[in-house]
Parts: structure tokens; C-alpha cells; sequence
């Protein structure tokens, strides 16, 4: 394994364990403190034990995404030196940003978790507010940052390569920002709510505490549910950036090798890197050209179109892309679904086939984002920054690589397995209660 | 003085922020790891209640001491971006290992504060919360130390241009893997110790458990002494231009009297049961060391090749940071004050 793979993989393991903590910390807390009104508007201890439930999962929860979120910090300069020499000043604005965010929101929680019998009723409640709403402003200014590295601006580009005359304010704004921002937010409360809505179904199907858990399916659906149906609107969005703005990532997520009007919309097939075409795919005709441009006689350019040197790994990437909108569509249609039945019956409780549904449903959000995350970072190869700095001339010119990268990935595994069975055993603690 | 202050312009502007945040982090997420060290040499009939105290102290706001450490970085990267990719390549190893530490530290608190409640299982994650919080403070030492010594400053040429000299050892382990180094990074272990069992003495109001906390805090205090005459003299051979440094200018002379005065006040202090001038002895004890090392290698951010001036990001960077900095403290110094007061060791005694 060359060091230049084995710091890509790190960074993909790091990221990826801990995207999963830092999705549940932006929508945990609201869920939580939904169940904390009901409690105060109602005096209805379910409500309460509901709240300080929650609660208890999202200290395990929140504490596992600080200390790997802080990781993640350090892996900037530990794998990528090159990367944040040539644009930290730049992009370390929203970072700084996203560190205030972050402190506001370990602040509060501390208020939150602590404070039940030591801080006012409405203090308490005020303080998961501000969890809430710094935990979602900490994703938006991560986010810009991501979303600079795939349409940088705010920048001239000096005689030496390297970005001059740079305005940070104007980065923070680039094309990507709004599109990616939205999706990230709407993944985070789709994954986590549905997340949270399966694992009480499968309670409620057990025959589990009656208005416990139909409560807290009932907030967890409320939070989730309306994400879910957002979200292929924010894809759509943040598709059409794509095609604007990193035509070959778009090539790549489709599996498109020729430049050509009326492209079709592939759903399946595998992308052959070394025969450059897209075998065994069902198309739909003009159905790229339609959802990418809302034209279905617009052009769109295929990965031949530039040098192999410039593609990114198509295959994985267009896989990702696949799952992601499938996964993504089930959660809408079953959302709908419990929509619906909600609108009808008002009870969901007796639905058992809904149940069931949203018990499959439990990890498809966290699979989604998982997926939509390869898609947006492996589609932006060979580039760190889309179209100025490579990858490979990011990363630091320390060997043995895969010793770290090793390491992590058993550490975070390990970490990962301590978790759930903790998780799982707060969740066992409802069915006696 | 008064060219000093002339010389100041936005990277030192900046650069004395980003210490004030490091300051911040050592009194705070420093005293946590004391907590740590402490939960490790917890012995006698109040083991336990020890145990009990230190978990009680650190639960609701370890996480908000911990992200002065994230607030150290992001702005070390957004201020002074090279620097960041500098020790983040020479430092690999070391500031690696410190992560592991952090990690395993947070994970293994939260999992014995709200796992299962079986001796086995509670003992365990004490082992490792404690083992994290021995090892971690001992590494950032180990990291500020090598960037003082100059050792991580003269391999930056060897990254620009390998020579045939040029060897894994020489580059990514020999800067951080020496005595003075370790000297500090076993000074940064017994004032922590010493600051958090100095807190310590105020989180209770059981008489028994505070003199427990006295105790280790005189001792540390001991342990804190010697290892600042150790790095001392150790800097005086592996570490000259530190040596000099530390007692060259009428200033530093001052700071290094102020630092004596602070320790001697505080051990006066605990000797005499005064707990809570003993507090604010010992952090400014602590918080003088540091500036002490930030003397030192003024103007220089990684003696002896980049100055702050010349490492900083452009102005527009620092202007916009030194906003953000400003709006972000009208929120969090409040809400941290806030904090402390529900919380912190003062509530606790009015109790």
C-alpha cells in the first residue's frame, strides 16, 4: 500500500466514523429537547423519562464525535501538511468558526446534562436550544470548508501557483456551500431521526412500554420523517452544482464516458475504468440531461473528455452515488408512508407493516451519508482542491503511513463496538421500564 | 518596553491570542489530566470517595475545556498555516500518540460515567482514563519542548531539500525524542498534577478528602519544583539557546522571579490552608511558565527558522480572525462564566 493510499484511507476511516457522531449531535439534541417541552407544557413524566434518556445516549454519543472531531483536526496537518500550507489561510476562517460553534455547543451540553436540578426550567430548556442550533452551525461552517475544496474562489492565483490576493469571507461563500450545507443538515436529521424511529419500532413490535416509546417514535418521526422527503430536493440542488461547477464528478456519479446531448439516466451497472464505458446499466434516455441541466437535449460531458490522470476511481464512485439515492429514496417513500398513516389514524402504533418498515430503515441514513460522503470526497480525485492542488502533493512526506492508518482504524472499530453494545444495553434499560 | 510594543503588529497580535487560548487549555483541560493522574494514584480508606470526587469535578466540563485545544489549532492553522504543516510532519509521531491519548481519555471517562455499573467493567475504563491522562500531558510537553529546543526548526531544511544525510531517525524522530523534550514534557505532567489537586482542595467540603488533595498538591508542588530545575539544567546542555534565553534579558529574569514568588506563594498558601489564594498561586504559577517559554523564543514561532511575522497567513486572514475571535468571546466568556458558576469548584463549597 503506497503512503499516499494509506493517508487517504485514514482519512476516509476518520471521517467516516466521524461523520455517524457528529450527524446524532446535531439532531439528538433536538429531539431531546422536544421531549423536554412536552414534558414542561404537559407534566407528563413519560415525557421526561423520554428526555433524560435521550440524554444519556447523546453524552456517550457527543463525547466519542468531540475527541474524533478533534482527530480529524489534526489529521489536516498530520496527512495533508501540503494541503493546509497552501490553504489554511483561507479556508481557516469557517474552521474557526466551527471551533466557536463547538465550544458553545460542549458548554451547553455540560448545562444540559448537569444541570436538571441545578440551573431554572427554562434555563434548561434554553440550553438545549443552543446545543441544537450550534451543533447544526458547527456542520454548516465544516461544510464550507468542503465545499471550498470543491469549487475554490475567493483567490487569485499567484505566478508561483500558490493563491494570492485571498479573501476568506468570499470562500466561506462558494458555489458548493448553500448546496452542500443543506444536504448535510437534512441528512443528519433524516439519518438520525429514522435511526431513532426503527430502533422504537422494533420495541413497539416487541410489545414494549405502550406511550414510552409511541412518544418517542412520535418525535424521532417528526424530526426525521420531513427530512427525508426534503432531502432528493436537496440532492437535486446540489446534483445540479455538480454539474455545473465539477462536470467530470458528475460524469463519474453516473458512470458517463461520452460528451453527448440527451445523456440517459443509468440506474445500476459497473463502470469499466479500462474500456471506458458503463456495461449492464437499465437507462433512461434524456433522463441525465433532465435532472442534471432540466433539459433533456442539454449536453453533458463525459470523463473522456479530460486526460485519465484527472478522473476519479468511477467505479466506487458511481456505486456511492447508487446506494446513496436508493437508500435516500426509501427513507422519503417510507416517511411519506408514515406521513400518511399519521394523517389518517393519528396512532402509528398499530401500523404494524410501518414498524416493520422503519425497523429495516434503522441504519439506512447512516449508510446513506456514508455513501454521499465517498461520493463527494472520491469523485473530487485526483484533487485535493478541485482543479489546484492534487492529492498527491498534499500529503506529508512522512513514510510508514499504514502503521497509523492501521492503528485508527482499529482503535475507531474498537471504539465503535464499545459504543453500540453501550447503546444497546440504555436501549434494553426502556424495555423493563 | 516601549519598542516591544512598537514591534507589535498582527501576527503577534494573533500569536498572543493563540496563547491565551493554550494558557486557557492548560488551566483547565490541564487540570482534567491532573484529575487523571490523580485517579491513578488514588490510595488509603478514601480511595473511592477520591475517585468519586475527581469524576464529579471533570464530568460536566471536560468537553468544554478540552476545545481550547481545538481553538489552539484552528487557529494555528488559519494564522499561521505553515507552521501548522511544519510540526504537523516533524511531529507526526508525537502529536499521533497525543491524540491516541486524548481519545482514549474521553472515551473512557464517558464510558465508565454512564456504562455499565459492574466493578469490572468500571474498573477497566478507570485504568484507561487514567493511563490516557498520564501519558497525554507528558507528549504535549514533549511537543512544546522540541519546538522551544529549535530541534523541529532545523529540520525544515532537510524537508525542502533531502540531502544524503537525511534519515527517517533524523527527521521524524530525533526533534521530539531527546532529554529536553522529555524534561518538560515531565514538568507539564507535575503541574498539571499540581493544578488539579489544587482545584481538588476546593471541590469538597469533606475535611478528610481535602487534606487527601493537600497532600498531593505539596508533593506535586515538589515533583513540579524539580522538574523545572531538571529542564533547567537539562536545557543548559541539550537546549543552550532555552538555557540562555531563560535568564538572558531583565525581563525574563523578572518573569522567572514572578514564577518562583507564585510557586512559593501557593505552597505557603496550602501549608497554611488558605485554598483559595492556593488557586490562584498555582495558575499563575502555571500560566508563567508558559509565557516564560513564549519569552523565550519571541519573536521566533519555530525557533530558529520562522518568526511570527514571517509564518503569518495575509492580513486579511489575521484581521478576520481577530473578529471572529472578538464576536466568539461575546458569547463564550459569558457562557463559560455561566458554566463555571453552576459547576465549578465554588459552587460545590457553597453547597
Amino acid at each position: 500500500m503506497s503512503d499516499l493510499f494509506a493517508a487517504r484511507s485514514q482519512m476516509a476511516v476518520s471521517l467516516a466514523f466521524h461523520i455517524i457522531f457528529a450527524e446524532i449531535g446535531i439532531a439528538m439534541p433536538v429531539m431531546m429537547v422536544l421531549a423536554e417541552w412536552r414534558w414542561r407544557r404537559t407534566g407528563d413524566p413519560v415525557w421526561l423519562d423520554l428526555a433524560k434518556r435521550w440524554a444519556k445516549g447523546t453524552a456517550i454519543l457527543f463525547a466519542v464525535g468531540a475527541v474524533s472531531g478533534t482527530v480529524l483536526s489534526f489529521e489536516l496537518g498530520l496527512l495533508w501538511p501540503g494541503f493546509m500550507g497552501f490553504a489554511g489561510a483561507i479556508i481557516g476562517l469557517p474552521f474557526s468558526l466551527e471551533g466557536f460553534a463547538f465550544f458553545t455547543e460542549a458548554i451547553f451540553l455540560g448545562v444540559y446534562l448537569y444541570g436538571w436540578k441545578r440551573v431554572s426550567g427554562r434555563a434548561h430548556l434554553a440550553a438545549g436550544v443552543v446545543v441544537a442550533v450550534s451543533g447544526a452551525l458547527s456542520a454548516v461552517f465544516v461544510v464550507m470548508v468542503n465545499a471550498w475544496m470543491n469549487t475554490p474562489n475567493g483567490y487569485q492565483l499567484g505566478p508561483d501557483g500558490r493563491l494570492a490576493a485571498i479573501d476568506p469571507l468570499v470562500g466561506m461563500r462558494s458555489a458548493a456551500a448553500f448546496p452542500e450545507a443543506l444536504h448535510m443538515l437534512l441528512a443528519a436529521y433524516a439519518a438520525t431521526g429514522l435511526a431513532v424511529a426503527g430502533i422504537h419500532a422494533v420495541l413497539l413490535l416487541r410489545g414494549g412500554s405502550h406511550p414510552f416509546h409511541v412518544r418517542a417514535l412520535g418525535i424521532a418521526l417528526a424530526v426525521g420523517a420531513p427530512a427525508a422527503v426534503l432531502q432528493p430536493v436537496a440532492g437535486d440542488i446540489s446534483a445540479r452544482m455538480v454539474a455545473h461547477r465539477q462536470p467530470v464528478k458528475l460524469a463519474a456519479l453516473e458512470g458517463q464516458w461520452e460528451t453527448e446531448r440527451h445523456a440517459p439516466l443509468r440506474i445500476g451497472g459497473w463502470p469499466d475504468a479500462s474500456r471506458e464505458e458503463t456495461r449492464w446499466a437499465l437507462q433512461i434516455p434524456g433522463g441525465l440531461s433532465f435532472l442534471a441541466f432540466h433539459d433533456p437535449a442539454a449536453e453533458v460531458k463525459g470523463l473522456k473528455a479530460v486526460p485519465r490522470r484527472d478522473r476519479p476511481p468511477v467505479a466506487v464512485v458511481h456505486l456511492a452515488f447508487q446506494a446513496m439515492v436508493a437508500l435516500g429514496t426509501a427513507m422519503a417513500l417510507v416517511s411519506l408512508w408514515a406521513g400518511w398513516a399519521w394523517w389518517r389514524r393519528g396512532d402509528l402504533a398499530g401500523e404494524r407493516w410501518l414498524l416493520r418498515a422503519l425497523a429495516v430503515l434503522t441504519p439506512f441514513g447512516f449508510l446513506a451519508t456514508e455513501a454521499g460522503w465517498t461520493v463527494t470526497e472520491v469523485g473530487r480525485q485526483p484533487w485535493v482542491v478541485q482543479g489546484l492542488l492534487r492529492t498527491a502533493d498534499a500529503v506529508t512526506p512522512m513514510p510508514g503511513l499504514i502503521v497509523p492508518m492501521l492503528f485508527f482504524t482499529l482503535l475507531y472499530i474498537g471504539l465503535g463496538a464499545i459504543v453500540v453494545l453501550l447503546i444497546a444495553s440504555l436501549v434494553r434499560e426502556t424495555e423493563g421500564a | 518596553m516601549t519598542g516591544f510594543i512598537a514591534s507589535l503588529g498582527l501576527p503577534e497580535i494573533v500569536g498572543g491570542v493563540m496563547m491565551l487560548a493554550l494558557n486557557a487549555y492548560v488551566l483547565m483541560g490541564g487540570a482534567d489530566f491532573g484529575g487523571g493522574v490523580w485517579d491513578l494514584l488514588a490510595s488509603g480508606p478514601r480511595r473511592d470517595a477520591q475517585r468519586a470526587l475527581i469524576a464529579e469535578s471533570i464530568a460536566p466540563i471536560w468537553e468544554a475545556n478540552h476545545v481550547w485545544l481545538v481553538i489552539v489549532v484552528v487557529m494555528l492553522f488559519t494564522a499561521f498555516p505553515s507552521v501548522f504543516a511544519l510540526l504537523g510532519t516533524v511531529l507526526h509521531i508525537p502529536l499521533t500518540l497525543m491524540l491516541v491519548g486524548i481519545v482514549l481519555r474521553g472515551s473512557a471517562f464517558v464510558f465508565r460515567s454512564y456504562g455499565s455499573r459492574a466493578q469490572l467493567a468500571q474498573r477497566r475504563w478507570g485504568r484507561v482514563f487514567a493511563a490516557a491522562s498520564l501519558i497525554t500531558p507528558v507528549l504535549l510537553g514533549i511537543i512544546v519542548g522540541a519546538i522551544a529546543s529549535g530541534a523541529v526548526g532545523r529540520v525544515q531544511p532537510l524537508l525542502a531539500s533531502p540531502s544524503s544525510g537525511t534519515s527517517f531517525q533524523s527527521v521524524f524522530v530525533a526533534p521530539w525524542l531527546g532529554f529536553f523534550p522529555l524534561a518538560v514534557g515531565v514538568l507539564a505532567l507535575a503541574l498539571f498534577a499540581f493544578l488539579a489537586a489544587v482545584y481538588l482542595t476546593l471541590a469538597t467540603s469533606d475535611d478528610a478528602l481535602r487534606e487527601d488533595f493537600r497532600r498531593r498538591a505539596l508533593g506535586a508542588a515538589v515533583a513540579a519544583f524539580i522538574g523545572a530545575a531538571g529542564a533547567l539544567l537539562v536545557a543548559h546542555v541539550h537546549a543552550p539557546a532555552v538555557g540562555r534565553g531563560l535568564v538572558e534579558s531583565p525581563l525574563a529574569i523578572a518573569l522567572q522571579g514572578a514564577t518562583a514568588i507564585a510557586a512559593l506563594t501557593a505552597i505557603a498558601a496550602l501549608y497554611t490552608r488558605h485554598w483559595q489564594l492556593a488557586r490562584v498561586a498555582a495558575a499563575a504559577q502555571v500560566s508563567l511558565v508558559l509565557w516564560g517559554w513564549v519569552l523565550v523564543q519571541y519573536p521566533f514561532i519555530v525557533p530558529p527558522v520562522a518568526t511570527l511575522r514571517d509564518a503569518a497567513a495575509p492580513d486579511v486572514t489575521l484581521e478576520l480572525l481577530l473578529i471572529a475571535l472578538a464576536v466568539g468571546a461575546v458569547v463564550l466568556i459569558p457562557s463559560l462564566i455561566y458554566l463555571f458558576r453552576n459547576f465549578g469548584a465554588a459552587e460545590s463549597e457553597r453547597r
